[in-house]
Protein backbone atom coordinates (compact mmCIF):
# COMPACT_ATOMS: atom_id res chain seq x y z
CA UNK A 1 0.00 0.00 0.00
CA UNK A 2 2.81 2.01 0.78
CA UNK A 3 3.55 2.67 -3.60
CA UNK A 4 -0.17 2.42 -4.00
CA UNK A 5 0.00 5.93 -1.89
CA UNK A 6 3.40 6.96 -3.35
CA UNK A 7 1.92 6.84 -7.29
CA UNK A 8 -1.45 7.95 -6.26
CA UNK A 9 0.82 11.08 -4.35
CA UNK A 10 2.80 11.90 -7.40
CA UNK A 11 -0.52 12.12 -9.40
CA UNK A 12 -2.35 14.18 -7.28
CA UNK A 13 1.33 16.60 -7.46
CA UNK A 14 1.02 16.13 -11.03
CA UNK A 15 -2.78 17.14 -11.22
CA UNK A 16 -1.87 20.42 -9.24
CA UNK A 17 1.05 21.23 -11.40
CA UNK A 18 -1.00 21.00 -14.14
CA UNK A 19 -3.70 23.49 -13.08
CA UNK A 20 -1.46 25.74 -10.79
CA UNK A 21 0.91 26.33 -13.67
CA UNK A 22 -1.54 25.78 -16.78
CA UNK A 23 0.55 23.50 -18.12
CA UNK A 24 -0.86 21.97 -21.54
CA UNK A 25 0.92 18.82 -20.52
CA UNK A 26 -1.68 15.73 -18.99
CA UNK A 27 -1.51 15.63 -15.22
CA UNK A 28 -0.55 11.75 -14.98
CA UNK A 29 2.70 12.85 -17.01
CA UNK A 30 3.60 15.52 -15.04
CA UNK A 31 3.21 12.57 -12.75
CA UNK A 32 5.43 10.33 -14.44
CA UNK A 33 7.98 13.02 -15.07
CA UNK A 34 8.36 13.93 -10.97
CA UNK A 35 8.05 10.39 -9.89
CA UNK A 36 10.80 9.19 -12.25
CA UNK A 37 13.08 12.31 -11.11
CA UNK A 38 12.03 11.31 -7.87
CA UNK A 39 13.51 7.94 -7.93
CA UNK A 40 16.53 8.83 -9.84
CA UNK A 41 17.70 11.63 -7.23
CA UNK A 42 16.79 8.44 -4.62
CA UNK A 43 14.29 10.54 -3.18
CA UNK A 44 11.88 6.95 -3.46
CA UNK A 45 13.16 4.26 -3.02
CA UNK A 46 12.43 1.41 -5.86
CA UNK A 47 11.35 -1.53 -3.23
CA UNK A 48 8.85 1.00 -2.00
CA UNK A 49 6.83 1.06 -5.04
CA UNK A 50 7.69 -1.62 -7.43
CA UNK A 51 5.33 -4.34 -6.54
CA UNK A 52 2.51 -1.82 -6.49
CA UNK A 53 3.66 -0.14 -10.00
CA UNK A 54 3.87 -3.92 -11.10
CA UNK A 55 0.62 -4.44 -10.77
CA UNK A 56 -0.57 -1.56 -12.04
CA UNK A 57 1.45 -1.60 -15.47
CA UNK A 58 0.23 -5.38 -15.96
CA UNK A 59 -3.12 -4.73 -15.82
CA UNK A 60 -3.52 -1.68 -17.71
CA UNK A 61 -5.55 -2.79 -20.30
CA UNK A 62 -8.48 -3.78 -17.68
CA UNK A 63 -8.76 0.32 -17.13
CA UNK A 64 -9.41 1.56 -20.26
CA UNK A 65 -11.96 -1.06 -20.81
CA UNK A 66 -15.09 1.08 -19.85
CA UNK A 67 -13.37 3.61 -22.77
CA UNK A 68 -13.92 0.62 -25.21
CA UNK A 69 -17.22 -0.10 -23.94
CA UNK A 70 -18.03 3.82 -24.57
CA UNK A 71 -17.54 3.36 -28.24
CA UNK A 72 -21.35 2.36 -28.92
CA UNK A 73 -22.15 5.98 -27.98
CA UNK A 74 -19.79 6.84 -30.66
CA UNK A 75 -20.56 4.65 -33.43
CA UNK A 76 -21.86 7.10 -35.65
CA UNK A 77 -18.87 9.00 -36.20
CA UNK A 78 -16.63 5.59 -36.50
CA UNK A 79 -19.36 5.00 -38.97
CA UNK A 80 -19.55 8.49 -40.88
CA UNK A 81 -15.53 8.73 -40.72
CA UNK A 82 -14.84 4.60 -41.47
CA UNK A 83 -12.35 5.61 -44.01
CA UNK A 84 -10.29 8.66 -43.48
CA UNK A 85 -9.88 6.73 -39.69
CA UNK A 86 -9.05 3.28 -41.40
CA UNK A 87 -6.50 5.01 -43.47
CA UNK A 88 -4.78 7.70 -40.61
CA UNK A 89 -4.87 4.80 -38.19
CA UNK A 90 -2.97 2.09 -40.84
CA UNK A 91 -1.01 4.59 -42.57
CA UNK A 92 0.56 6.68 -39.37
CA UNK A 93 1.37 3.65 -37.77
CA UNK A 94 3.78 2.36 -39.95
CA UNK A 95 5.07 5.92 -40.59
CA UNK A 96 6.08 5.59 -36.79
CA UNK A 97 7.54 2.31 -36.64
CA UNK A 98 9.55 2.30 -39.46
CA UNK A 99 10.71 5.73 -38.88
CA UNK A 100 11.50 5.27 -34.98
CA UNK A 101 13.25 1.77 -35.51
CA UNK A 102 15.45 2.84 -38.55
CA UNK A 103 16.77 6.06 -36.97
CA UNK A 104 17.23 4.13 -33.45
CA UNK A 105 19.04 1.89 -35.69
CA UNK A 106 21.49 4.53 -37.32
CA UNK A 107 21.64 6.65 -34.26
CA UNK A 108 22.70 3.07 -31.75
CA UNK A 109 25.19 1.76 -34.23
CA UNK A 110 27.67 4.28 -33.00
CA UNK A 111 26.89 3.79 -29.18
CA UNK A 112 27.94 0.23 -30.22
CA UNK A 113 30.81 0.54 -31.77
CA UNK A 114 31.74 2.93 -29.46
CA UNK A 115 34.72 1.23 -26.75
CA UNK A 116 32.88 -0.07 -23.90
CA UNK A 117 33.15 1.85 -20.84
CA UNK A 118 31.06 -0.78 -18.76
CA UNK A 119 32.49 -4.21 -19.84
CA UNK A 120 29.91 -6.48 -21.69
CA UNK A 121 27.10 -4.43 -20.62
CA UNK A 122 24.15 -3.76 -23.05
CA UNK A 123 26.28 -4.28 -26.52
CA UNK A 124 25.30 -8.07 -26.73
CA UNK A 125 21.42 -6.81 -27.10
CA UNK A 126 22.44 -4.90 -30.31
CA UNK B 1 -35.98 -1.60 -5.34
CA UNK B 2 -35.91 -1.55 -8.65
CA UNK B 3 -33.08 -3.03 -11.32
CA UNK B 4 -32.41 0.65 -12.87
CA UNK B 5 -31.11 1.57 -9.22
CA UNK B 6 -29.27 -1.46 -9.51
CA UNK B 7 -27.31 -1.01 -12.03
CA UNK B 8 -26.68 2.71 -11.96
CA UNK B 9 -24.80 1.83 -8.58
CA UNK B 10 -21.09 2.21 -9.27
CA UNK B 11 -20.86 -1.76 -8.09
CA UNK B 12 -22.83 -2.96 -11.05
CA UNK B 13 -20.14 -1.69 -13.47
CA UNK B 14 -17.20 -2.58 -11.02
CA UNK B 15 -18.17 -5.82 -10.89
CA UNK B 16 -19.11 -6.63 -14.49
CA UNK B 17 -15.84 -5.06 -15.70
CA UNK B 18 -13.17 -6.75 -13.21
CA UNK B 19 -15.55 -10.22 -14.09
CA UNK B 20 -15.29 -10.06 -17.59
CA UNK B 21 -11.61 -8.68 -17.54
CA UNK B 22 -11.05 -12.05 -15.78
CA UNK B 23 -12.85 -14.42 -17.70
CA UNK B 24 -10.77 -12.83 -21.14
CA UNK B 25 -8.11 -13.33 -19.27
CA UNK B 26 -8.28 -17.36 -18.65
CA UNK B 27 -9.83 -17.58 -22.25
CA UNK B 28 -6.68 -15.61 -23.46
CA UNK B 29 -4.51 -18.57 -21.27
CA UNK B 30 -6.59 -20.94 -23.14
CA UNK B 31 -5.95 -19.56 -27.25
CA UNK B 32 -3.42 -17.07 -27.23
CA UNK B 33 -4.44 -15.25 -30.04
CA UNK B 34 -7.94 -13.97 -28.68
CA UNK B 35 -7.03 -10.70 -27.58
CA UNK B 36 -8.32 -10.28 -24.02
CA UNK B 37 -9.65 -6.42 -24.60
CA UNK B 38 -11.91 -8.20 -27.49
CA UNK B 39 -13.10 -10.53 -25.21
CA UNK B 40 -14.06 -8.09 -22.16
CA UNK B 41 -15.25 -5.36 -23.92
CA UNK B 42 -17.40 -7.43 -26.16
CA UNK B 43 -19.14 -9.39 -23.25
CA UNK B 44 -19.87 -5.85 -21.64
CA UNK B 45 -21.48 -4.41 -24.55
CA UNK B 46 -23.54 -7.32 -25.49
CA UNK B 47 -24.52 -7.45 -21.46
CA UNK B 48 -25.11 -3.89 -21.91
CA UNK B 49 -27.57 -4.49 -25.03
CA UNK B 50 -29.07 -7.16 -23.88
CA UNK B 51 -30.21 -6.17 -20.64
CA UNK B 52 -31.01 -2.83 -22.61
CA UNK B 53 -28.55 -0.90 -19.67
CA UNK B 54 -28.17 2.65 -20.51
CA UNK B 55 -24.26 3.31 -20.79
CA UNK B 56 -24.80 6.11 -18.55
CA UNK B 57 -25.63 3.79 -15.93
CA UNK B 58 -22.56 1.48 -16.62
CA UNK B 59 -20.09 4.26 -16.60
CA UNK B 60 -20.61 5.07 -12.88
CA UNK B 61 -19.00 2.18 -12.28
CA UNK B 62 -17.06 2.63 -15.35
CA UNK B 63 -15.25 5.41 -14.45
CA UNK B 64 -13.96 4.24 -10.68
CA UNK B 65 -11.79 1.86 -13.46
CA UNK B 66 -10.69 4.26 -15.47
CA UNK B 67 -9.39 6.61 -11.98
CA UNK B 68 -6.43 4.26 -12.37
CA UNK B 69 -5.16 4.88 -15.78
CA UNK B 70 -3.39 7.90 -13.66
CA UNK B 71 -1.55 6.20 -10.92
CA UNK B 72 -0.93 3.48 -13.72
CA UNK B 73 0.62 5.88 -16.01
CA UNK B 74 3.12 7.59 -13.11
CA UNK B 75 3.97 3.97 -12.62
CA UNK B 76 5.41 3.57 -15.69
CA UNK B 77 8.34 5.73 -14.19
CA UNK B 78 9.69 2.23 -12.63
CA UNK B 79 10.89 0.75 -15.76
CA UNK B 80 12.56 3.74 -17.01
CA UNK B 81 14.21 3.06 -13.40
CA UNK B 82 15.34 -0.43 -13.77
CA UNK B 83 16.51 -0.14 -17.43
CA UNK B 84 18.62 3.18 -16.56
CA UNK B 85 22.34 1.00 -17.46
CA UNK B 86 21.07 0.18 -20.51
CA UNK B 87 19.17 3.70 -21.29
CA UNK B 88 22.01 5.63 -20.54
CA UNK B 89 24.45 3.72 -23.25
CA UNK B 90 21.74 4.16 -26.23
CA UNK B 91 20.10 7.28 -24.81
CA UNK B 92 21.03 9.08 -27.90
CA UNK B 93 19.05 6.52 -30.22
CA UNK B 94 16.48 5.65 -28.36
CA UNK B 95 15.32 9.16 -27.24
CA UNK B 96 16.25 10.32 -31.50
CA UNK B 97 14.34 6.89 -32.39
CA UNK B 98 11.40 7.72 -30.47
CA UNK B 99 11.33 11.61 -31.03
CA UNK B 100 11.81 11.62 -34.58
CA UNK B 101 9.06 8.42 -34.78
CA UNK B 102 6.47 10.48 -32.53
CA UNK B 103 6.98 13.68 -35.01
CA UNK B 104 6.15 11.44 -38.13
CA UNK B 105 3.43 10.13 -36.45
CA UNK B 106 1.67 12.61 -35.47
CA UNK B 107 1.95 14.37 -38.72
CA UNK B 108 1.46 11.76 -40.53
CA UNK B 109 -1.80 11.10 -38.63
CA UNK B 110 -3.16 14.91 -38.74
CA UNK B 111 -2.08 14.77 -42.49
CA UNK B 112 -3.59 11.51 -43.52
CA UNK B 113 -7.14 12.51 -41.75
CA UNK B 114 -7.03 16.00 -43.77
CA UNK B 115 -6.66 14.99 -46.81
CA UNK B 116 -9.65 12.01 -45.96
CA UNK B 117 -11.79 15.24 -45.08
CA UNK B 118 -11.80 14.57 -41.88
CA UNK B 119 -12.97 16.69 -39.30
CA UNK B 120 -10.81 18.79 -36.77
CA UNK B 121 -12.16 17.25 -33.90
CA UNK B 122 -11.44 13.97 -35.25
CA UNK B 123 -7.85 15.66 -36.77
CA UNK B 124 -7.21 16.13 -32.94
CA UNK B 125 -8.39 12.15 -31.55
CA UNK B 126 -6.02 10.52 -33.82
CA UNK B 127 -2.73 12.60 -33.64
CA UNK B 128 -1.57 11.27 -29.95
CA UNK B 129 -3.07 7.96 -30.47
CA UNK B 130 0.43 5.84 -31.00
CA UNK B 131 1.15 6.65 -27.35
CA UNK B 132 -0.12 4.65 -24.61
CA UNK B 133 -4.20 4.99 -23.82
CA UNK B 134 -3.94 6.60 -20.36
CA UNK B 135 -2.01 9.76 -21.85
CA UNK B 136 -3.39 9.73 -25.85
CA UNK B 137 -7.14 10.16 -23.53
CA UNK B 138 -5.62 13.09 -21.80
CA UNK B 139 -3.91 15.03 -25.02
CA UNK B 140 -7.30 14.20 -27.27
CA UNK B 141 -9.30 15.75 -24.12
CA UNK B 142 -7.14 18.83 -23.94
CA UNK B 143 -6.63 19.20 -27.87
CA UNK B 144 -10.42 19.43 -28.30
CA UNK B 145 -10.68 15.61 -29.71
CA UNK B 146 -13.29 12.69 -28.35
CA UNK B 147 -11.35 11.08 -25.42
CA UNK B 148 -13.49 7.74 -25.66
CA UNK B 149 -12.55 7.77 -29.80
CA UNK B 150 -8.91 8.43 -28.79
CA UNK B 151 -9.03 5.32 -26.08
CA UNK B 152 -10.53 2.85 -29.25
CA UNK B 153 -8.09 4.01 -31.75
CA UNK B 154 -5.46 3.69 -29.23
CA UNK B 155 -6.10 -0.16 -28.53
CA UNK B 156 -6.67 -0.33 -32.56
CA UNK B 157 -3.00 1.16 -33.30
CA UNK B 158 -1.28 -1.05 -30.55
CA UNK B 159 -3.14 -4.11 -32.16
CA UNK B 160 -2.40 -3.67 -35.15
CA UNK B 161 0.87 -2.67 -34.78
CA UNK B 162 1.79 -5.87 -32.34
CA UNK B 163 0.59 -7.80 -34.74
CA UNK B 164 2.15 -6.89 -37.87
CA UNK B 165 5.16 -4.52 -36.09
CA UNK B 166 8.00 -7.67 -36.14
CA UNK B 167 7.41 -9.28 -39.10
CA UNK B 168 7.47 -5.41 -40.64
CA UNK B 169 10.63 -4.68 -39.03
CA UNK B 170 12.25 -7.70 -40.22
CA UNK B 171 11.27 -7.03 -44.05
CA UNK B 172 12.47 -3.43 -44.02
CA UNK B 173 15.73 -4.88 -42.66
CA UNK B 174 15.28 -3.29 -39.02
CA UNK B 175 17.04 -5.60 -36.66
CA UNK B 176 18.42 -5.84 -33.16
CA UNK B 177 16.61 -5.92 -29.76
CA UNK B 178 17.40 -1.87 -29.41
CA UNK B 179 15.83 -0.51 -32.44
CA UNK B 180 13.13 -3.20 -32.67
CA UNK B 181 11.89 -2.32 -29.18
CA UNK B 182 11.91 1.82 -29.83
CA UNK B 183 10.05 0.77 -32.91
CA UNK B 184 7.51 -1.09 -31.25
CA UNK B 185 7.42 0.97 -28.16
CA UNK B 186 7.08 4.26 -29.99
CA UNK B 187 4.24 3.10 -32.16
CA UNK B 188 2.29 0.70 -30.44
CA UNK B 189 2.71 0.87 -26.80
CA UNK B 190 1.99 -1.35 -23.88
CA UNK B 191 -0.10 -3.36 -26.43
CA UNK B 192 3.10 -3.89 -28.67
CA UNK B 193 5.39 -3.74 -25.41
CA UNK B 194 3.55 -7.01 -24.12
CA UNK B 195 3.73 -8.83 -27.48
CA UNK B 196 7.66 -8.09 -27.53
CA UNK B 197 8.21 -9.32 -24.68
CA UNK B 198 7.36 -12.88 -25.41
CA UNK B 199 10.05 -13.07 -28.08
CA UNK B 200 12.74 -11.48 -26.10
CA UNK B 201 12.76 -9.55 -22.10
CA UNK B 202 15.29 -7.08 -23.51
CA UNK B 203 12.73 -6.22 -26.02
CA UNK B 204 10.18 -5.51 -24.28
CA UNK B 205 12.47 -3.85 -21.46
CA UNK B 206 13.10 -1.03 -23.81
CA UNK B 207 9.71 -0.83 -26.05
CA UNK B 208 8.29 -0.26 -22.26
CA UNK B 209 11.11 2.73 -22.31
CA UNK B 210 9.77 4.07 -25.20
CA UNK B 211 6.37 4.09 -24.14
CA UNK B 212 6.59 6.07 -21.75
CA UNK B 213 9.03 8.32 -23.05
CA UNK B 214 7.40 8.39 -26.07
CA UNK B 215 4.17 9.79 -24.11
CA UNK B 216 6.23 12.38 -22.10
CA UNK B 217 7.38 13.25 -26.02
CA UNK B 218 4.15 13.57 -27.74
CA UNK B 219 2.80 15.47 -24.65
CA UNK B 220 5.25 18.37 -24.90
CA UNK B 221 5.05 18.06 -29.00
CA UNK B 222 1.46 18.88 -28.28
CA UNK B 223 2.06 22.05 -26.43
CA UNK B 224 2.61 23.98 -29.66
CA UNK B 225 -0.57 22.90 -31.36
CA UNK B 226 -2.83 22.95 -28.61
CA UNK B 227 -3.52 26.71 -29.70
CA UNK B 228 -4.56 26.29 -33.16
CA UNK B 229 -7.30 23.37 -32.32
CA UNK B 230 -9.28 26.08 -29.71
Amino acid sequence: MTGFAILLGFNLLGLVAEHVLHLPIPGNVIGLILFTAALFLRIVKLEWVERSAELLTRHMMLFFVPYIVGTIAFLPVLRENGLAIAVSLAGSTLIVMLVAGSVAARVGRKASLAPESEQGKASAGL
Amino acid sequence: MNLHEIYAHPLFGVTVTVGAYVIALKVQGKWKSIHPLFVCSGAIIALLLMLDIPYDDYRAGGDLITFFLGPATVALGVPLYKQRHFLRRYFAAILSGVTIGSVSGIAGAGLLVWLMGGTRELMATMMPKSVSSAISVEIARQAGGIPELAAVLTVLTGLLGSMVGPALLRRAGISGDMPIGVAIGTSSHGIGTGRVIRDSELQGSVSGVSMALAGIVTSLLFIPLYGRFH
